[in-house]
């Protein structure tokens, strides 16, 4: 679902202030720049809030957030709801010992990586980033905290692309955006 | 969590102990928090100065109650990424809930009336504690990337690594003449990164209040590459 079905009236306001870059970073591509949001410092706060009212009181105890946009959006979710925030790393960032999801890409492959011992059989947790395209990185993200017992409650993100059927990826995972962006 | 012997706990003399340690440790007269003390101007924002955290004249106060679980809540790691390198791991500090928001509240306490429009963050770690503190005092979240991560234009400033040069970027426009910004980062070492932060701010005429770090490890002199401006920190450590 979309908070956008529901017309919160706070969403014009955020979805007027994500910039779309032509060709970046190849021909052919809208990039989706949240940065234009966060200069604007009531609908960074109103798109933050909307994420809390979601899972505030849902006992959530781990916000994963994906390298490094997810890193904005998490940890304010994170500290308003009392959650842990548990970051989620292209490879040989994190130190320490790490358990790691290798995923495939449009070409290639990538892996995130996920710190041993952050995340325990139990915990209840959101995966946010800013967007959703492909899912692939989601699924990679969803795969770590599976992997050590943690249940996945939902994926969170400010944007979707829907024409890269990136929900259909998660394998009927809840996918909460606030705002969807169409090509055509 | 570690307790690591090699971790000077604001500049306690005795080893941080984790455990059973009754005595609150003190700080030296330049970590004491002082209050950001303008010089209220009516001329331009280079003229605007703090007075210096180095400064004597500061007033004792007792080490913030908050810092000693802040600081236990880091983790060491040694020889990573290389031999010989104690890396300040902040990631387990993200998993204690009740010093993660003491983290912000001690930033947030220090900067919500100061005026501040900008809170400028370093990749990857400052975009962790940047934005909640920007959120709290309703500033603006200027992301500081490295080379071809930000869409659209950008400006960008090179410094020095130990082995080679590096770059960071910020877009075309985020800032303004004339605005009073914060850098963040998780830690300060050399100081070569906020420097550079720092000077793509200056160069387009925004002042630089002070940079602050969570982590301060001394013995780079990190301090003194950042020269006269001030930098604001938690925790000192040890780097190796």
């Amino acid at each position: 679902m979309s908070a956008y079905t529901h017309q919160d009236p706070r969403l014009h306001g955020i979805k007027t202030k994500i910039r779309v870059v032509p060709n970046f970073p190849k021909s052919g591509i809208m990039f989706q720049d949240i940065t234009t949001l966060l200069l604007d410092p009531k609908a960074f706060k109103d798109t933050i809030d909307l994420f809390v009212e979601r899972y505030k009181g849902k006992n959530i105890s781990v916000v994963a957030g994906i390298e490094a946009r997810g890193f904005i959006f998490g940890p304010p979710i994170a500290l308003a709801i009392g959650a842990k925030f548990v970051p989620l790393r292209k490879p040989k960032k994190l130190p320490g010992k790490v358990i790691s999801q290798e995923y495939i890409l449009e070409y290639g492959r990538d892996c995130l990586e996920m710190h041993v011992g952050a995340v325990e059989t139990g915990d209840r947790a959101i995966v946010v980033d800013d967007l959703i395209a492909t899912g692939g990185t989601l699924c990679a993200a969803m795969d770590l905290l599976e992997r050590v017992g943690a249940e996945v409650v939902e994926c969170a993100c400010v944007i979707e692309l829907p024409e890269l059927k990136g929900r259909e990826r998660l394998n009927g995972k809840p996918l909460y955006v606030l705002v969807e962006y169409f090509e055509i | 969590m570690q307790s690591s012997s090699s971790r000077l706990l604001l500049c306690s003399s005795k080893p941080n102990s984790l455990f059973g340690s009754a005595v609150t440790p003190t700080l030296p007269s330049s970590l004491r928090f002082p209050p950001l003390s303008l010089t209220i101007p009516n001329s331009t924002s280079s003229s605007i100065r703090l007075r210096s955290l180095r400064s004597s004249e500061m007033a004792s106060q007792d080490q913030d109650p908050r810092i000693a679980r802040i600081s236990s809540a880091i983790r060491v790691i040694p020889d990573f990424p290389k031999p010989g390198i104690m890396f300040q791991d902040i990631t387990t500090l993200l998993l204690d809930t009740k010093a993660f928001k003491d983290t912000i509240d001690l930033f947030v306490e220090r900067y919500r009336d100061q005026n501040i429009s900008v809170v400028a963050g370093v990749e990857a770690r400052g975009f962790i504690f940047g934005p909640p503190i920007a959120l709290a005092i309703g500033a603006k979240f200027v992301p500081m990337r490295k080379p071809k991560k930000l869409p659209g234009e950008v400006i960008s400033e090179e410094y020095s690594l130990e082995y080679g040069t590096d770059k960071i970027e910020m877009h075309v426009g985020a800032v303004q003449p004339g605005e009073r910004a914060l850098v963040i980062d998780d830690l300060i070492a050399t100081g070569g990164t906020l420097c550079a932060a720092i000077k793509l701010l200056e160069r387009v005429e925004v002042t630089v209040v002070e940079c602050a770090c969570v982590i301060e490890l001394p013995e780079l002199k990190g301090r003194e590459r950042l020269g006269d401006r001030s930098l604001f920190v938690l925790v000192e450590a040890e780097g190796a």
